[in-house]
């Protein structure tokens, strides 16, 4: 309950936000903050509950990207039916990484390397092919209006993603208190113990690998309609699949607000780093590895971590202590 | 109700499990025992799905459940305990428990309410809110026992939930294990501590080197001349019996 009320106060401290602040700077940056945590929000599913640490979210933000735009640009698709059949394509692809991949039994860092294997098959893939624009990517044409998800003003966009963000941290509520999130929260602390009380960790990851492409595929067609470009390394490169784990590890993993936190603190400082170091191409990745580092060996529970006592105490740790032993 | 058939298993050369029958009657508690690394926890790896055997049998309810998932085990009724502790340890006592609650229960409150039941059950209710990794030896080896019992098992594999325990807990511990017993369960443990499978069994099987070298009741079992040598060494029973005789003299 206190967290239904804490979620109500999030959405209405922001929904206004757009009418008080006419700077397009900040609207923008509120925007993309919103976008990151919402990215982070699909990423803390698997990993944060499910203690699948995949490096590779850029297979699923790039497929919803990709069709998104394909079906617009080729089908004349209208975008909000793109959007949900982005959510369906990614959902797909989390499905098929997740069944190849627990199938087999990978975990911890193999099942990282994997991940990340999969997404450089894909950018190598929509490098090649015309239908995705190849190396030179794809141009989604202007047209303004709500029907085509492309706003006239930045508030447009800030209000999708605050009711995205909002209806993410509604579903992470729900899941927290529900049978589904109590097993996948028992496999992320212990798959045999789980077995043993009748838990089927297969199913329980797929399950939530599945949600986890779905709503991440989702993010990958908000964001075409917000730059109206997509090509190879914005949909499958490793910055992506980045900021989609470093957002829920510093605010805190396995938490329901911890990636709203972490993508407004990441933001933060990634503009810093930008306002100190200027605008040095790769900076950004230097700076996250970094900030990856501080939180395993400082904040293993985030900045959640510094209020209470996360949830997911200690599972950054021991992803790393798991990887050395796997 | 359980009931083991010829079952062997081997680890690289060595015979762990070495054509091992026996059959658990349905309402009773029996134990198994023997000298470490005998071979009792592989055979509750076995019974639990965990390992699979390479020969023999396993019937549960006159069916095999040989090749079953230890999900697909633990719904058809039979829970086991790890003789290594195997908490949930980011989540609190309330939330280990409910993890086996809901195998049968689908909603959440349903399931936090018989958690919370289990947990009086088996004396945790005075930290249904604690982590997990928070217990002492004796909360984590009622957890382990309560996390089981969570299921609504039909037959109960308990490996060695006293082991660590002082003698004030094991004398905790036992009524804990009878009521459960009590309650409809059928209960098979492995243990070291003598007193309680004195207390507690119907019945014992003595394994040693992965084979069954006696069967009865715990009180013939003290008795067996190859229990006793299996337990403390060749001529080890000579030797005792020559003592008592002493002592019968003096
Ligand atoms: N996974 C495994 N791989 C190889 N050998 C194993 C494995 N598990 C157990 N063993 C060996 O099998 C034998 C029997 O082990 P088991 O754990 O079943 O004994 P136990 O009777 O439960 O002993 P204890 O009383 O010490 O718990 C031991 O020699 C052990 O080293
Ligand atoms: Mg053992």
């Amino acid at each position: 309950m206190r967290i239904l009320i804490a979620i109500l106060v999030f959405f209405l401290a922001l929904l206004p936000l757009p009418l008080l602040i006419h700077s397009d700077f900040w609207i923008t940056w509120l925007t993309l903050a919103l976008f990151y945590a919402y990215l982070g929000q699909a990423w803390n599913l698997l990993g944060g509950y499910g203690g699948q640490f995949s490096f590779g979210h850029a297979l699923f933000f790039g497929t919803g990207a990709y069709c998104t735009a394909v079906l617009q640009i080729q089908f004349g698709v209208n975008a909000w039916g793109g959007f949900v059949l982005a959510a369906v394509a990614a959902g797909i692809v989390g499905a098929g990484t997740g069944w190849l991949v627990f199938r087999y039994g990978l975990r911890g860092s193999y099942f990282a390397l994997v991940t990340l294997a999969f997404a450089e098959v894909f950018r190598i893939l929509a490098n090649t092919f015309s239908f995705t624009g190849a190396g030179v990517g794809l141009l989604v044409p202007l047209q303004p209006g709500i029907a085509q998800m492309q706003f006239e003003t930045k508030a447009g966009f800030f209000w999708l993603l605050l009711l995205l963000v909002v209806g993410c941290l509604l579903f992470t509520w729900w899941m927290q208190n529900a049978r589904f999130g109590a097993r996948l929260m028992a496999v992320r602390e212990n798959e045999d113990a789980a077995r043993a009380l009748g838990v089927d960790p297969f199913s329980t990851k797929l399950l939530a690998i599945t949600a986890s492409g779905a709503i991440a595929g989702s993010a990958g067609a908000v964001y075409v309609q917000l730059f109206l470009y997509i090509d190879p390394n914005i949909a499958y490169g490793p910055a992506m699949s980045v900021e989609a784990l470093l957002v829920p590890i510093i605010g805190g993993l396995g938490t329901i607000f911890g990636p709203v936190l972490g993508a407004f603190a990441l933001h933060a400082i990634a503009e810093i780093g930008q306002l100190v170091f200027g605008e040095a191409p790769g900076l950004n990745l230097v700076l996250y590895g970094l900030l990856l580092v501080v939180m395993v060996l400082f904040l293993p529970n985030g900045l959640f971590g510094l209020g209470r006592v996360g949830f997911g105490s200690g599972a950054l740790r021991r992803l790393f202590k798991r990887s050395a032993h796997a | 109700m359980l009931e083991i058939v010829q079952l062997s298993k081997r680890f690289g050369g060595l015979v762990v499990t070495n054509d091992v029958s026996f059959t658990v009657q349905s309402g009773s508690i029996s134990a198994l025992i023997g000298p470490n690394g005998a071979g009792k926890t592989t055979i509750f790896a076995q019974i639990s799905g965990f390992h699979q055997p390479d020969g023999g049998d396993i019937r549960f309810e006159g069916q095999s459940i040989i090749g079953l998932t230890p999900e697909r085990i633990c719904l058809r009724g039979i829970a086991r305990t790890f003789q290594i502790v195997q908490p949930f340890a980011g989540l609190n006592v309330r939330e280990n428990i409910a993890v086996g609650a809901h195998l049968h229960r689908a909603g959440r409150r349903a399931a936090l309410e018989h958690a919370e039941s289990i947990a009086h059950r088996v004396g945790l209710g005075a930290q249904l809110d604690k982590p997990a990794a928070a217990l002492t030896v004796a909360g984590r080896k009622r957890l382990e026992l309560a996390k089981a019992l969570s299921t609504d098992p039909k037959l109960l594999l308990l490996d060695e939930v006293m082991a660590g325990l002082n003698p004030a807990e094991i004398d905790e511990i036992i009524p804990i294990i009878r009521g459960i017993r009590q309650s409809g369960v059928t209960i098979l443990l492995i243990e070291h501590v003598m007193r309680a499978v004195m207390n507690l069994s119907d019945h014992t099987w003595v394994l040693n080197n992965g084979r069954l070298i006696a069967s009865g009741t715990p009180a013939q079992i003290a008795t067996d001349p190859q229990v006793i040598e299996a337990y403390l060494g060749h001529g080890a029973a000579a030797r005792m019996q020559a003592q008592r005789t002493g002592v019968h003299h003096a």
